[in-house]
């Protein structure tokens, strides 16, 4: 009960950084390997504000979400258009945006580690006990879960309910149709690749409450991601949150029952399973 | 064969020839940059073989490659040594051939995130299965100099050369270059596209394995960390692309300048070579999308039409 409790847990938090994900490849067709690096980066502002400054983390992320915005939206504008108006086919977009990204993590983890050094970087908050159902377990790690249900929501009523998230939908599903009825792809995909990113950044601030990580850290978490992106169905809020808790169980049963060190191997366990039986996602329905 | 063909085989046999002629020079310096560019032009242009023609970014080279130093790790005092760099080549295809089987049927992104992945999958399970029997890392002591291992790569390069030039010529390779043009066309044609894929990468990821069986003694100690540095596969892929993956001896171009700029970023910025090695991605990726080889064509046309003109 209690690996499944830790399990659901820490699945919220994933969910939160592949929402990130699929928002940026479902809508702006970036396959954003950097996407990690960017949850390192949420990670490492919030563990500086909150020893230098001593700034919770909770409102490092007020902060910490405009500026991630900000930043990329400026990798879309700089990085990204060019090779959105290079590319002949999606294709092509895609391999692209794999190269470049791939480029740019280099570039990131290389930046972090020249200014923070190689070390592993933790701190403590709110790492009091808490009874659920009769066994403790850590409070930030629940806050965590808490911010990741509110942010999900938000984003999912955001998609559902507003003129925008329509627009953003209808871009993701057939790009070429959603000009035609007079959308501004460019514009929205560029929006919503900065919030993809900051939603990222947002979730590595809450992550490092309670996960130590340090600057080469950031690929494990984009390739966990991608993994839930593909078994949830791109641009498919709901199937992110179902496969991002299922991972979320099935590596702390790997961690608790066989070792901690293979929870990789629990991640990719699964992707290999979906690639066989389901490539169209949780949800998905079959390409026709 | 045709003329100009026995000059092409003729022309790199004497390069094969002079390059062999390297551990003469007496220089250990110049025979450890030698074996660099040795290791990195296999793996380069293996590398190239599978991704040039279909488009289809492998990051697996480096579990590949950790594969092929556990081979010679836990064989080298059971077997005979020629025996490693083939069961290590044999390995490297198997695994490449389950990879391909469960994602080269699907579009090439679930390809791309799963080989981002394998290494550090590979090196989890070997070092889960080290925790269970107690042991660590793996002493790798033998009687291989430095020279033999030139050789070895060099016997390597030249092979993969000559099968990635008989692959080119082959049904296979014009199979090859219909999917990377267009997959639904070549799936119509009747080219079974998964199955040209899968042997390809096995090809690719065959020979990976091997480079790292060969390389494994000069290690000494081999752990999971250290066989299944994830930078390699990086620094191929930007080696080949540098070069360009349009030729077969595109990437060769690349690895050879890349090595030295390697070397003096190395030796100048130790700690800076993560941004480095990323910038020059990222210049590669924007200004020479199709490598060197793109440039040399480029001005080869434009030389052509500069003549027509007079």
């Amino acid at each position: 009960m209690d690996i499944l409790i830790t399990g659901l847990l820490l699945g919220g938090t994933y969910a939160l950084i592949a929402i990130g994900l699929n928002l940026q490849y479902g809508v702006a067709r970036i396959m954003n390997l950097a996407n990690g690096e960017m949850l390192v980066i949420g990670g490492f502002s919030a563990f500086w504000a909150h020893t230098n400054i001593g700034l919770s983390p909770l409102l490092t992320v007020f902060i910490l979400a405009p500026v991630a915005f900000g930043l990329n939206w400026l990798i879309y504008r700089v990085m990204m258009v060019p090779l959105v108006k290079r590319a002949k086919t999606r294709g092509q977009l895609e391999v692209d945006s794999i190269l470049a990204t791939f480029g740019l993590s280099f570039v990131l983890v290389g930046l972090m580690l020249a200014v923070f050094g190689g070390d592993y970087f933790n701190y403590s908050y709110l790492a009091v006990p808490i009874r659920i159902v009769g066994d403790t377990y850590a409070l930030n790690r629940v806050m965590a879960f808490v911010m990741a249900v509110i942010i999900c929501g938000l984003i999912y009523l955001w998609l559902n309910r507003t003129r925008a998230g329509m627009s953003i939908r209808a871009i993701a599903t057939a790009p070429d149709a959603a000009r035609l009825v007079g959308i501004d792809v460019r514009r929205l995909s560029a929006l919503t690749f900065a919030l993809g990113g900051a939603v990222t950044a947002v979730g590595g601030a809450y992550i490092s409450t309670f996960l130590t990580l340090d600057a080469s850290t950031g690929v494990v978490f984009t390739l966990k991601a991608l993994i839930i992106v593909i078994m949830g169905g791109v641009g498919d809020v709901r199937g992110t949150i179902v496969a991002a808790l299922l991972l979320g169980v099935l590596e702390s049963f790997v961690a608790a029952l066989i070792d901690p060190g293979l929870t990789l191997a629990a991640a990719y366990a699964m992707f290999i399973t979906i690639l066989l039986f389901r490539p169209q996602g949780l949800f998905g329905r079959k390409p026709t | 064969m045709t003329l100009p063909d026995w000059k092409t085989v003729g022309g790199a046999a004497v390069l094969f020839g002079l390059a062999a002629l390297l551990p003469y020079s007496g220089s250990g310096y110049y025979l450890g940059l030698g074996i660099t560019i040795a290791m990195f032009a296999v793996l380069a242009t293996s590398w190239a073989l599978f991704s040039g023609p279909t488009h289809y970014i492998s990051l697996a080279t480096a579990a590949f490659f950790g594969v092929g130093t556990y081979v010679t790790g836990l064989g080298f005092e059971a077997l005979p040594y020629w025996t490693l760099p083939l069961i290590a080549g044999v390995a490297g295809a198997v695994l490449a051939g389950l990879v391909g089987l469960a994602t080269l049927r699907l579009s090439g992104v679930y390809f791309v995130i799963f080989t981002l992945g394998l290494a550090e999958l590979v090196r989890q399970i070997i070092t889960w299965s080290q925790n269970r029997s107690g042991q660590k890392g793996l002493y790798v002591l033998t009687d291989m100099t430095e020279a033999g291992i030139y050789w070895q790569l060099l016997g390597l390069a030249a092979a993969v050369f000559l099968a990635g030039w008989l692959i080119a010529r082959s049904r296979l390779g014009f199979a090859l270059r219909i999917i990377g043009d267009d997959e639904t066309v070549a799936a119509h044609s009747g080219i079974n596209t998964a199955l040209a894929k899968v042997l390809l990468f096995m090809v690719s990821g065959g020979v990976a394995a091997m480079v790292g069986a060969i390389l494994a003694p000069r290690f000494v100690y081999i752990e999971p960390s250290l066989a299944f540095a994830p930078i390699l596969s990086f620094q191929v892929v930007i080696m080949a692309l540098l070069g360009g993956t349009g030729r077969l001896w595109g990437p060769l171009v690349g690895v050879i300048p890349f090595t030295f700029l390697l070397e003096a970023i190395a030796s100048n910025f130790p700690n800076q070579t993560t941004l480095a090695l990323g910038v020059a991605f990222l210049v590669i990726v924007y200004l020479l999308p199709r490598g060197f080889v793109g440039l040399i064509e480029d001005a080869k046309a434009r030389m052509r039409r500069t003549e027509g003109a007079l």
